[in-house]
């Protein structure tokens, strides 16, 4: 008997520890902004309530999310075709496009701001009144500021590229797409029809760890001088000790809550094909 | 793509098969050359074998016929079209692949179906089609199941139906049976002939089994190195094999030294002198009256007779039912191949003393190989 309870003590110790190892510092988190705990303090949400005052939550929120879904559109719209196109047509080419993929793992954010900042300011140096100037300074409108949709996806293609291609490589892609050309399928109707239902679980993946990546970015928005949601939260959190932590679990609970309904959406129903 | 609802008669009497043509195709791999000038032509409504050993370009054939692969040169035609720069989604052709290629997230009915969605049949009018093709291939009760829960077998008729839903004017096969278990095999087999004859839709069924040739098609067509060494129908290609290569692919063939005659186009084999059949590739050696030669003879055409004064020697039996194969070493050491009914075995232990005879026919000549005498075709 011993024998077989063991291991479950073990496993239940382990799981234990781990639970505690993240439950610990977010409950103390959570007792410190709403004053239990503290001797003295009167306890109430109004750290929480706070944020909502502050102005800016939905803005920066509403921000962020419109970055991360342009990201991920730009991120799975250029690697998706690229990444079968080279598997079925170029494998020579896989290497290549690996090494592109993978580059932007070995420049630090804060390189690759720098670049960025270099750039729009030589532009709006030596471009302006041309055509060329208009463009710049769409990228950099502060409403939809498309300069962070393209650094973000530059900073998305390591790990969209791993678990693109980690999909592709699950499935027999040049028999599915020669199946369906034998069926009359024209080859953007092949990538829609056949090759993107069978990498629904990559393309939420991928999803899910561009939304991550979005969520947590705050180097390159803040120096860019942008206010999307990682930015706000610290920048309203200020000198408020209580504040900045109310903050930080807000960020994290709307973190998790976006990361839950992007896996959920993903588990949900098997797709059902009219025939 | 008129009359969706039709039943299974009407399939079958409005089917017209398409001619098939190979015309000098050429394919090269880098280094590899896998269609060497293929010339073939398949009539409408037959169903003809490719058979070859691997790698003889069976597959890089049927490949470019679908439109997956380009000839480096050649042409292909259908009814007299060329179809050679036609994109593979518009050649009208059905495609059974060797491994499971049906689609993974769709039903069986969703997958035979598929083909008529991308055509923009109404959703009506697609479900009946594939149910009706469904219940052809024998699984309308397994419409609702995903690939992953059907066996080998069930794929392969499915993935049938889904080439067949398109009434395509051809019907490509590559290895279809390979994955599948003997039992199966045989049954799916005859299967896609009943269907094939049924639908009377031309068919190439590439196969490295010579007995799935033989047994299915009405033309056999022996590839090798890229090229088309014999095309012909399963009991002439038997019989008559047009060379050693085919000869000795189909089924089995025991090669007896021999020694070439004058320059009359004889052999000397077994006390026997024999015409030679058919121009072959050791026939300028016979010509010439070099020597020594193998003459290819088929096991049961060898007579066996228990001699007690015979200088060959019965040094081994391998039991195959009916028959029973001997093997027969000559006096020169070289060993032959003989099928003899095994009721005859009484008279012929391993160890006798024997005689052989060799049918009074023209028979097949090679160059002579060394410590070779049969090989078995399976
Ligand atoms: N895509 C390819 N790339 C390189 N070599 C190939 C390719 N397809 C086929 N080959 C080569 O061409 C030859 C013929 O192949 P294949 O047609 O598949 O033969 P079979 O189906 O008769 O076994 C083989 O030597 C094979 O290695
Ligand atoms: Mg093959």
């Amino acid at each position: 008997m011993a024998r077989l309870t063991t291991p479950r003590y073990g496993r239940a110790a382990v799981l234990l520890l781990t639970g505690a190892y993240f439950l610990v510092p977010l409950a103390c988190a959570v007792a410190f902004s709403t004053g239990v705990g503290v001797p003295g303090q009167h306890i109430g949400f109004e750290a929480y309530t706070g944020i909502f005052t502050a102005g800016g939550f939905t803005d920066s929120l509403a921000l962020t999310l419109k970055l991360a879904t342009a990201t991920i559109v730009l991120v799975l719209g250029l690697l998706v075709p690229a990444l079968v196109t080279v598997r079925l047509a170029a494998p020579r080419l896989r290497t290549l496009v690996e090494i592109v993929c993978l580059l932007p793992l070995v420049v630090p954010a804060v390189a690759l701001v720098a670049g960025f900042s270099a750039v729009l300011r030589w532009g709006s140096d030596h471009v302006a009144g041309t055509p060329l100037f208009q463009a710049l300074v769409a990228l950099q409108n502060p409403d939809f500021p498309l300069v962070l949709v393209l650094a973000y996806t530059l900073m998305a293609l390591p790990l969209a590229y791993r678990t693109l291609d980690t999909g592709l490589a699950a499935i027999d892609l040049r028999m599915l797409v020669e199946a369906a050309r034998a069926c009359r399928a024209p080859w953007s109707r092949t990538l829609l029809h056949v090759v993107l239902p069978n990498l629904r679980g990559a393309l939420l993946n991928t999803a899910f760890l561009t939304l991550a990546l979005v969520l947590g970015e705050y180097t390159v928005a803040a120096i860019l001088g942008y206010q999307p949601f990682a930015v706000w939260i610290l920048a309203i959190s200020g000198s408020q000790a209580q504040m900045s932590v109310a903050v930080s679990v807000m960020g994290l609970l709307v973190t998790w809550m976006l990361l839950l309904a992007v896996a959920t959406a993903g588990r949900a129903r098997r797709p059902k094909e009219t025939s | 793509m008129t009359d969706l609802t039709s039943t299974l008669e009407t399939i079958s009497r409005t089917r017209t098969g398409a001619t098939v043509e190979f015309r000098g195709l050429q394919r090269s791999f880098g280094a590899t050359t896998a269609l060497d000038g293929l010339d073939l032509t398949v009539e409408p409504g037959e169903l003809v074998a490719l058979l070859g050993p691997s790698g003889c370009g069976k597959t890089t054939a049927l490949r470019t016929l679908a439109g997956f692969e380009r000839p480096d040169s050649g042409t292909l035609l259908v009814d007299g079209e060329d179809i050679t720069g036609v994109p593979a989604h518009r050649r009208d052709v059905g495609m059974v692949f060797q491994s499971y290629s049906l689609f993974p997230h769709l039903t069986a009915i969703d997958n035979v179906a598929f083909g008529l969605r991308m055509s923009g049949v109404g959703k009506a009018a697609r479900r009946a089609r594939s149910a009706e093709l469904l219940e052809l291939v024998g699984l309308p009760q397994h419409a609702g199941r995903f690939p992953h829960q059907l066996s080998g077998g069930q794929q392969q008729r499915i993935a049938l139906a889904r080439a067949l839903a398109l009434r395509p004017r051809v019907l490509l096969l590559d290895e279809p049976l390979s994955a599948l278990d003997a039992q199966v095999r045989l049954t799916l087999r005859e299967e896609i002939r009943r269907l094939q004859q049924q639908l009377g839709i031309t068919t190439l069924f590439v196969t490295h089994d010579q007995e799935e040739a033989l047994s299915m098609a009405d033309r056999v067509a022996v590839m090798r190195a890229g090229r088309l060494e014999q095309c012909a129908p399963p009991a002439e290609l038997y019989e008559h094999p047009a060379t050693a290569f085919v000869a000795e692919f189909v089924g089995v063939m025991s090669r007896i030294p021999a020694r070439s005659g004058a320059d009359d186009g004889t052999v000397d084999a077994l006390g026997r002198t024999l015409p030679v059949h058919g121009r072959l590739p050791g026939a300028a050696e016979v010509a010439g009256g070099t020597g020594e030669v193998d003459v290819l003879v088929r096991p049961e055409a060898i007579e066996v007779t228990a001699d007690g004064k015979g200088t060959s020697r019965i040094v081994g039996a391998t039991f195959l039912g009916a028959t029973t194969r001997l093997t027969v070493r000559l006096t020169d050491g070289g060993e032959v191949m003989t099928d003899v009914p095994t009721h005859a075995m009484a008279t012929l232990p391993v160890g006798a003393p024997v005689t052989l005879t060799l049918p009074d026919r023209p028979v097949l000549v090679d160059r002579h190989r060394r410590g070779n005498s049969g090989r078995d075709g399976s």
